[in-house]
């Protein structure tokens, strides 16, 4: 077990309780903070020398969102790790009754590499401020990104309780096999396999587990709507990171007019955002691997290329592309796309493009865009998904008090802001009894009767109230 | 899969949307009341055909607790299921965030034999509130109970969305061969990881409610009486079969001393001379159950107690000295009505034998002086917590109750059960107008554009906030 040592030495670590006082923990995060400002010119390099990623998005999303949720925890941290005090019955007006936040210990983060800055580092400031050891786990398919984060940030972080840890697969089965007291995992859903491992090699230690995973995010447009809008919002959404991102809208969901009205539209805001040839743009990305080039490439076999559909294997670039007349056994409907491709799928009305959604596993996101919030409020209430947003793409995860997750297919567990802290720390029920006023404990001891019962009933019953205002 | 055609029924039933209205919930919570009200005589009989439970007991724990959970839950449903709206940043002002509570889908409730109504319908009660449907899995080893449940919840419950399904480790075998949105799981941690393995299978959410020995620290500072009478009536209620019993008392051989007289006497004054004659104490819940911890008693020397009746199924409240770590008694949870004492020398050695442990569901610490308890507190890790008492703290609704590490994982009792049954879906509603609000994301990009961006986006570190 290449791997027991180090596993072995952050434990140690972890009970030497070092990691406990607040000075410790934002002292660390202070420290990560250091990392994103002073190592910000060698993220955006690597990140572009990975993914093709645009200066602009990789500073908004491996930089700002970052430094967000960790000025969002330095300012609340204080707050979040008190203990809570929580209502009592009367038998216990004396006692002390609240909720103890405790590290869980050592926890394993396993990182992505699409996002693969703000992918490890925002769980770990969740991880850090709940007083917890751990170790990093970059992906090794964002190689560039892989090599700093190995070699810079144990330069920031206190090395006998944070350690970044390399490799493919079999590094990380390998890292597996080591008990963990959290694992915190992101993946796509187009490794559900990959998911389900993780989660298997953390049921044999009972370790509990957040998983981030994916899916075919749907994006219903209804027909009462401003097109252009709705044009430019999806294709940001879509296009961002070139189509990259677990919440990407994944496909559209319209009639047939809508698409007749929605084609030109979309085509204008590529050309307003990328210009007439996207491949010379500087703010279009690029594929991450071949492997993935290859996959992505394969996918445009499906329906009819009404926008875009050029490629280049050497620069691994897919143009920005909508197809149509896409049919639901075609390779591009079968897997999330995690590329720059927007199918577009046919629907009659908002009810079957509902039953579509709902036959189909769990997305990450679902989206709906109408001008009639009864629509959207429609979409949002039949349907079920990790997180929604109505009028828009991707906005809700950029709110640090909104929890993100997903559900069946599409993950378990929410972390962001609070919830990351709340996802890192145990919530420990404590209660404070006094060594004396023993007389309040007699009715509960045997010899049992009647009378000491009712003595309990009174002294510890909740009473049903009348009903509360109806929703 | 014999059971595939009842939870395709079940996940029918869901989708069509029945259990989402509160009316619906507060109705099936309210005929559950009405199973603990009309059921009362029956479920006493049951318990105490399967494990000799004294209705006192009985009706404190499968009647009182969860009629209080399920009244706790009918206050508080309709601010429970609201939206609940959350902070907002500058561009978002006009814009409507909020938490969502969904339901996860079709529910598998697996309860185990020490609490068999307790520990399923309070977990229930969660699930039925959070709009789910459930199917009920009681244990059949609490065989009384089990039909009881089987044949008279359907009475209360819709059949379209509820579900009882009986049987063994085959059938549950089966059972969870299917797809569940949510696996709520009651028992020991050999089997807690086979469910969760089960469950990844189909990337299934668990909690898991397990168990383990639960230290209790007696400090030298305390007052004996009570502290005996406390621990007596933790370690025995219900012949020792809680998880959540102090499992094994810590201290030093000066308060063994102490201690050793106080027990016998809180002992005696429970349960009379003989607590075989009592009607207050009870029994083993099987004679497989009954055999593993009569094994357990051959550890250190019996000082109080020890006597046992195979034919009752009945172990005598019994306190074992002189044990030593390699003895039986302290290589597994003792689920039964035996409190060995593990003498250390000092708080210290206290902290460290417990952290040397896996960790538990519950740690005790006795003391008068408040800096102890809080050092025991601080310097452990274990589900729960109660300082001076045993068991209290599972009593209070507003308290979360679960495992950590090999105790499980999760939370329940009060809004923690809604919580876990719920899914939190964050969501934002914007204007379909405004559209030079998201002007500065799009390409082409520009540094007046990130600019712009960042100032109405940031969430800026403010001044240090208080120390704690």
């Amino acid at each position: 077990n290449p791997f027991a040592g180090l596993v072995s030495h952050l434990r140690a670590s972890w009970l030497s309780g070092k990691t406990r006082p607040m000075e410790y923990r934002i002292a660390q995060l202070e420290a990560l903070g250091r990392f994103l400002d002073e190592k910000k010119q060698e993220i955006l390099e690597a990140t572009a020398s990975d993914l093709g990623k645009a200066p602009f998005e990789a500073e908004l999303s491996e930089i700002f969102l970052c430094k967000n949720e960790l000025h969002e925890t330095l300012n609340n941290l204080s707050h979040w790790m008190k203990d809570k005090q929580v209502d009592r019955t009367l038998a216990m007006q004396l006692d002390s009754a609240f909720i103890r936040k405790d590290p869980y210990g050592v926890v394993l983060i396993i990182a992505p590499w699409n996002y693969p800055i703000q992918l490890f580092l925002v769980p770990l400031i969740g991880a850090i401020a709940a007083g917890n050891c751990v170790i990093i786990k970059p992906s090794e398919v964002s190689k560039k990104t892989e090599r700093l984060v190995a070699e810079a940030l144990p330069g920031y972080l206190d090395k006998d309780c944070f350690a970044v840890v390399t490799g493919g697969v079999p590094e990380t089965t390998r890292l597996l096999e080591n008990k963990f007291d959290y694992i915190f995992f992101t993946g796509t859903s187009r490794s559900p396999p990959v998911g389900r491992i993780v989660m298997t090699a953390a049921a044999k230690h009972l370790t509990p587990v957040t998983l981030e995973l994916g899916g075919k995010n749907p994006c219903y447009v209804s027909d009462t709507c401003d097109v252009t809008n709705v044009a430019r919002r999806v294709v940001w959404g879509r296009f961002f990171n070139a189509g990259q991102t677990c919440i990407a809208p994944d496909y559209l969901l319209c009639t047939v007019e809508m698409q007749d009205k929605l084609l030109p539209a979309l085509r204008k805001a590529i050309d307003d955002f990328y210009g007439p040839n996207p491949r010379e743009s500087p703010d279009f990305g690029r594929i991450v691997s071949d492997k993935q080039f290859q996959r992505v490439q394969r996918l445009l076999g499906s329906g009819r290329v009404a926008i875009g559909g050029q490629t280049d294997e050497a620069e691994r670039y897919i143009a920005p592309t909508v197809l149509v007349d896409v049919q639901l056994s075609d390779p591009i409907m079968q897997e999330e796309i995690f590329g720059p491709i927007l199918p577009i799928v046919i629907i009659a009305n908002m009810d079957e493009a509902i039953d579509f959604i709902n036959s189909r596993e769990r997305p990450l996101a679902v989206y709906a865009f109408s001008s009639d919030d009864k629509v959207v409020n429609q979409v949002l209430e039949r349907t079920s998904s990790g997180g929604f947003c109505g009028n828009d793409t991707l906005m809700h995860l950029t709110l640090t008090s909104l929890p993100f997750g997903g559900i069946g297919n599409s993950g378990l567990g929410m972390h962001h802001g609070k919830f990351s802290f709340d996802t890192f720390s145990h919530h420990r029920g404590c209660l404070k009894r006094g060594m004396g006023r023993e007389p309040l404990n007699a009715p509960r001891y045997p010899p049992y009767s009647q009378q000491k019962f009712g003595v309990i009933r009174a002294t510890s019953k909740v009473t049903r109230k009348n009903d509360c205002t109806l929703l």
